[in-house]
């Protein structure tokens, strides 16, 4: 077990110990405060714009608790705008992005450890590193060339190539975790490589399958680059809706914030149920490579 | 943990050595890698890869989308764009934002990190509550910020007034509007540099600080010759990430200023994305992807040599 020591330690024995304790300790409150704050202000804020009333959106001094918990500006954005129609597309880019990154990742991540093809992994890593531009240019032009502009199609193959070099590095950890031994059982038992990958492998990371599915699944509903750039009127996606309406409601701030809260809030519960697991697929090898 | 990996994965290697000498298992194993490992890099080199020799291509040539077909024209897109002030600004802009959008993340992440490492009340919730902003949606984010940000009615300036500071024109002017864009990507990039940089520290031996208090060094001295030193790979990944997102960059500015005002926040990002998109002059926006793409490769690896090389 790691003992963890006190930034204000080793000062026990000495006199006023108590006294320089209570102070480190209030301190240290102090920083953690500190720290909590900005996230605590912000999603505050941003409920709190949400509830209000346009007269008091826009009251200076600034009112911070809603006087009560209105719900028109929510009603609002679902009366002006075809929110559920952007939410749709969102869904859609997200799972089909998902499913395609699955298939085509989680196999390769499996093959990789397998025969200790890294070089291949560092290939896929070349999506994470590659400004988006440089091929969204390209693709652009072509979307535009083969009457796709307004499709699906382009969309959810953009948000694949995001997320499938968090789906090989995430699943890549999780099969080196594996225990090898059960592989050669299962060789020895007759499976080929194919058998031990859908008997042995993928049951046993199934965690590995869900933080990457949740993964690759916020990075699509998150997009926006991608899709300001290859999403149609019919195809918007949630976060091109969003940005849209800022030029529209330039003075009613409630409906934004309401629109800013719906699109936040599967990407943020989503994130709680995988939280220990963030980091790895966000430094995507780095740590390792 | 890493040492057992190791060995795992040398045994399943000598496994497999043994496999492959056997002739037709040899067949259908080499054939199996491909088969499970050749879609994806074959996704990867259709949808980017081939794609980036396009655009390297497309860089050549005059090309206005719609206007005119292609016309070879050499290196000019790259001396047109080499010689023009505005992509001076661009690449002065870039760095500046990445700069700031690099070290204000890891700085605050590393001191966040080093104070959730402690043992206290509520530590975990309080810490995902803290690691909340990083999986926001980033154009949510910019958009809340926007409003915090209004320069009459924002709440920053008021809360300014409170402590009797001067208000901001935050991302109203040219002077502050860089640094208060770099600020929001900040807000959510510093628990992602935190989230990292604690994993270093849960990694760190005990045993090395009991030796060391008991040899009667200050709590600076541990940070700088014990801490340090241990978690300055974990830093390295989360300076390289950092400074390859911000050199790519794009939702939160565009978001908030589109470049502006005027021309003050246009990094190479925006200025090729409103060249190509806006103007769809396609050849000389994709010269300039191909000079910000050398950017980001070139900063990728000083900061890989920086990670191999700790000695500073």
């Amino acid at each position: 077990m790691v003992v963890r020591e006190s930034a204000w330690g080793g000062r026990e024995g000495r006199p006023f110990a108590l006294l320089y304790g209570l102070a480190g300790k209030g301190a240290f409150w102090l920083v953690i405060l500190a720290l909590m704050l900005p996230a605590l202000f912000f999603f505050f804020w941003m409920i709190s714009l949400s509830f209000k009333s346009q007269v008091e959106n826009t009251a200076y001094p600034p009112v911070f608790v809603p006087s009560s918990l209105g719900l028109e500006s929510y009603a609002e954005v679902f009366r002006k705008h075809p929110f559920p129609q952007y939410a749709r597309n969102s869904t859609i880019a997200g799972f089909g992005a998902t499913g395609i990154a699955l298939l085509v990742g989680v196999p390769a991540a499996y093959g990789i450890v397998k025969w200790r093809r890294y070089e291949m992994a560092l290939l896929i890593l070349l999506a994470r590193l590659v400004p988006p531009m440089s091929f969204l240019i390209p693709w652009f032009a072509a979307t535009r060339s083969l009457g796709l502009s307004n499709s699906y199609i382009a969309l959810i193959l953009g948000h694949m190539v995001a997320g499938l070099p968090l789906v090989v590095w995430i699943m890549i950890g999780f099969f080196e975790d594996l225990n090898p031994e059960l592989e050669d059982a299962s060789s020895v038992d007759g499976c080929g490589p194919y058998g031990s990958f859908f008997r042995i492998a993928l049951p046993l990371t199934l965690p590995g399958l869900v933080v990457s599915s949740i993964m690759a699944f916020i990075t699509s509903w998150n997009d926006f680059m991608f899709s300001v750039v290859l999403s149609g009127p019919k195809t918007r996606t949630l976060p091109v809706a969003v940005y849209n309406m800022l030029s529209f409601e330039t003075v009613n701030w409630g409906p934004l914030a309401a629109a800013t809260i719906m699109v936040t809030l599967p990407a943020v519960l989503l994130t709680l149920f995988i939280q220990r697991y963030i980091v790895s697929g966000l430094t995507a090898g780095a740590i390792k490579g | 943990m890493q040492e057992t990996h190791h060995d795992a994965a040398g045994a399943s290697e000598k496994e497999t050595r043994r496999w492959r000498r056997k002739g037709i298992g040899d067949w259908i194993e080499r054939r199996a890698s491909l088969v499970f490992i050749a879609p994806a890099v074959f996704a990867v080199l259709l949808l980017i890869g081939y794609p980036l020799v396009w655009n390297l291509y497309m860089s050549l040539q005059k090309w206005e989308l719609g206007r005119q077909p292609p016309e070879f024209i050499g290196l000019t897109n790259y001396i047109n764009a080499l010689s023009a002030p505005r992509f001076h600004q661009g690449v002065f802009k870039t760095l500046y934002y990445s700069v700031l959008a690099t070290l204000i993340p890891t700085t605050l992440g590393l001191g966040a990190a080093l104070a959730f490492n402690e043992r206290f009340f509520a530590r975990g919730l309080l810490r995902s509550v803290f690691a909340l902003p990083m999986m926001a949606t980033p154009v949510a984010v910019a958009l809340i910020w926007q409003l915090m940000y209004h320069p009459a009615l924002g709440v920053f300036n008021y809360l300014l007034s409170l402590v009797n500071l001067p208000p901001s024109l935050w991302v109203a002017s040219s002077q502050t509007v860089i640094p208060s864009v770099a600020l929001v990507e900040s807000f959510q990039a510093t628990p992602f540099a935190a989230l990292v940089i604690l994993g270093g520290l849960a990694a760190l031996p005990a045993g090395l600080y009991e030796a060391s208090k008991i040899d009667g060094a200050s709590a600076i001295q541990r940070f700088r010759y014990l801490t340090l030193p241990l978690v300055w790979p974990y830093i390295v990944v989360v300076l390289l990430i950092r400074s390859v997102d911000a050199l790519k960059a794009f939702d939160s500015i565009f978001v908030l200023t589109q470049g502006g005002p005027g021309r003050a926040s246009e990094t190479i990002n925006i200025l090729l994305f409103l060249q190509a998109f806006n103007f769809y002059h396609v050849g000389y926006s994709a010269s300039m992807v191909v000079m910000l793409f050398i950017l980001v490769v070139g900063a990728a690896l000083v900061l890989t040599r920086l990670r191999r090389d700790p000695s500073w």
